[in-house]
């Protein structure tokens, strides 16, 4: 494995409550090479939102830190592009004009306007929305919208991608379709991704590497999967593939065996991050249980090792 | 990637299709008819009512005016300021004529222009008055969005000017009048002044009463913009003035311009009492001289006053709504 591209080192997270600090995250370590695919996969709350946006520098580690080509991550910068989960594209303006704001921010200096012109629809066309110049994100599907925010994020070209459950509003049908599509681009662009998902088939198909966390609070990096099937990938042929069902099964195990009900080691129903539920796992993620006590926690914490 | 692109094109083409059928012109008269019936219905009910209780309530200056004494005087109001025009026009030209027999006479006398001396008619207060709310309007607005989004960003900011503008926020025009009267009597001193004194009164008392829904909207409007619009901005590393312009403010144009709305209907409001207590030109000037005035007329005036200050009112948001469907995005 070649020097890492990016690299998560002795990550705490903490966020400040009523009830006294409230650590979401403790000692996340996580190197990634550039040109890796990487899932992060967990129950709700367990804090795979709070290490992507610590990724983008939207949040800062309380301790430890990341580090991208050799600098530290402090602020928010484009060379880390995040595809939101609900597209979050600006409703006034136009699908072109959204690539525009970015492509313009990014290579004013760089690129003259004919160039910047040809580089957003470019991405347009990558994505297949070369179609829909002139439309306002209200007059297109999600889908289609998630598209554009993903043509958003590449034209930004960075260096890695991030993804927070690009896909989980979305419908099976079109799920799969930008799954290909995801796939397809991540393959011609060799481009470093971190994406974010509840969806086991997901996982398993787009990545190189999946990163299974433990349940919250103080949640880490429980298991690394290596998904060594080759490229490109069909999701048809890859159903029967004695291989694929097998990581499947490995994340299923440590989903449903190994961190099963969350409520059981801690409240998580006071977790401050707001995550959606994806995949409906059925089960509760959180009784209204009193928090736990510092010292309780990190019993806690020693017991969800051992059960790691 | 083929296969993609046509399922995503089948939505596409049957919203086009929906669009289409929906610009397409429906004649459906009968639809019109109903959503035109009901209001006619309730103006007519309106109208017979008032006819028959008007002359119930005497006053000292005759009955109560009925909608026909109404409609009388506002043909004569109309009459009054035709004629007034038609005057105002001879005066203007036998001026001329007369300056230049003078200049023809003698090529270096001084000639004298003077304007119409006569007393404003009905139009021209309700000319004046709608100068008067735009100005103090447009004043208000100059202020208040400006102030809002920078209280819609800073949480400290917010936190400081909050009790100050609840409690100014329900003062009356007519408890800043006098004090506004006083210091721009004070204040507002020159011997060739660009504005009358009255107007710049008005003015300003519009603008402290008219200020605070833009205010508070916009402040509200900018501090709910979406937190993942935000996030966007800070990966983007816009600049301050490139998040404002870009993100900010569009997002919040639509609660601005409810904000405006009612802003522009307390204006209104506000001004025809402020003329009317501080004797400036407009409106309210000419309810409180034909309150003065007493005459068998009088009553009918007002009424025809009372009418246009609604109608005017109307149309103003009418108009509002009109500029806000052309610039927010969501409309």
């Amino acid at each position: 494995m070649s020097k890492p591209h990016l690299e998560l080192t002795n990550v705490q997270m903490a966020f400040d409550t009523p009830t006294g600090p409230f650590i979401a995250l403790e000692n996340v370590d996580l190197k990634i090479r550039k040109g890796e695919f990487v899932s992060l996969i967990g129950h709700s709350g367990c804090g795979k939102s709070t290490v992507l946006n610590i990724v983008a520098g939207l949040l800062q580690a309380t301790r430890g830190g990341c580090v991208l080509d050799g600098h530290e991550v402090n602020t928010p910068g484009p060379e880390r592009a995040v595809v939101f989960q609900n597209h979050s594209l600006m409703p006034w303006l136009t699908v072109y004009e959204n690539v525009e704001l970015a492509v313009q921010q990014v290579f004013r200096k760089t690129m003259s306007k004919a160039e910047r012109r040809d580089w957003i629809l470019h991405n347009l066309n990558l994505v297949n929305m070369g179609h829909a110049l002139d439309k306002r994100p209200g007059e297109i599907s999600g889908g289609m919208a998630q598209r554009v925010g993903i043509a958003r994020a590449l034209a930004m070209k960075p260096s890695v991608l991030l993804m927070d459950e690009p896909f989980g509003a979305l419908d099976a049908l079109t799920r799969a379709h930008l799954q290909d599509s995801l796939m397809e681009i991540q393959q011609n662009l060799n481009s470093t991704v971190i994406m974010i998902t509840h969806d086991v088939d997901e996982a398993v198909l787009l990545s190189d590497r999946i990163v299974m966390m433990t349940n919250g609070p103080a949640a880490t990096v429980g298991e690394e999967l290596h998904i060594d099937l080759p490229r490109p990938r069909n999701r048809v042929t890859l159903a029967d593939n004695p291989e694929y069902v097998h990581y499947r099964q490995a994340v299923l195990s440590f989903l449903y065996e190994k961190q099963s009900f969350p409520s059981k080691q801690s409240a998580s129903a006071d977790e401050p991050e707001a995550e959606t539920e994806g995949q409906g796992t059925g089960q509760p993620t959180g009784t209204f249980s009193v928090h736990t006590a510092p010292s309780e926690r990190t019993h806690a914490e020693e017991e969800l090792a051992a059960n790691a | 990637m083929t296969t993609l692109s046509q399922t995503d094109q089948t939505p596409a083409a049957t919203h086009w299709l929906r669009a289409l059928t929906e610009k397409l012109p429906r004649p459906n008269l009968a639809d019109t008819g109903r959503q035109l019936l009901l209001p006619i219905i309730g103006i007519l009910l309106f109208l017979g009512f008032w006819h028959l209780a008007a002359p119930q309530v005497q006053t000292s200056l005759g009955a109560f005016p009925g909608p026909g004494a109404v409609l009388e005087q506002s043909g004569q109001l109309w009459q009054e300021h035709s004629d007034q025009r038609e005057r105002a026009s001879q005066f203007i030209t036998m001026q001329e004529q007369r300056n230049e027999r003078i200049l023809a006479e003698n090529p270096v006398a001084e000639v004298k222009i003077r304007s119409y001396p006569g007393a404003p008619t009905f139009i021209d207060q309700v000319v004046t008055s709608l100068g008067t709310v735009l100005a103090g309007f447009v004043l208000a607005t100059l202020i208040a969005v400006p102030l809002g989004i920078v209280i819609g960003l800073n949480r400290h900011f917010s936190a400081a000017v909050n009790p100050l503008i609840q409690i100014f926020k329900p003062v009356s025009p007519l408890a800043w009048l006098p004090l506004v009267t006083m210091v721009v009597s004070a204040t507002y001193v020159s011997d060739d002044p660009l504005f009358e004194k009255s107007f710049v009164t008005s003015m300003i008392t519009v603008t402290l009463c008219s200020l605070w829904p833009t205010l508070i909207n916009t402040s509200v409007g900018v501090a709910a913009v979406n937190p993942d619009l935000l996030n966007v901005s800070k990966v983007l590393r816009l600049s301050f003035w490139t998040h404002v312009r870009k993100v900010v403010l569009p997002s919040s144009v639509p609660m601005i311009f409810t904000g405006l709305r009612v802003s522009l209907g307390i204006a209104w409001m506000v001004l025809i009492a402020a003329e009317m207590l501080a004797q400036s030109p407009g409106l309210g000037k000419f309810v409180w001289d034909e309150f003065q005035n007493g005459s068998s007329q009088s009553l009918s005036r007002i009424m025809v006053a009372v009418l246009a200050i609604g109608f005017i009112g109307f149309l103003l948001d009418r108009i509002m709504l009109l500029i806000q469907k052309k610039v927010a995005w969501n409309e």
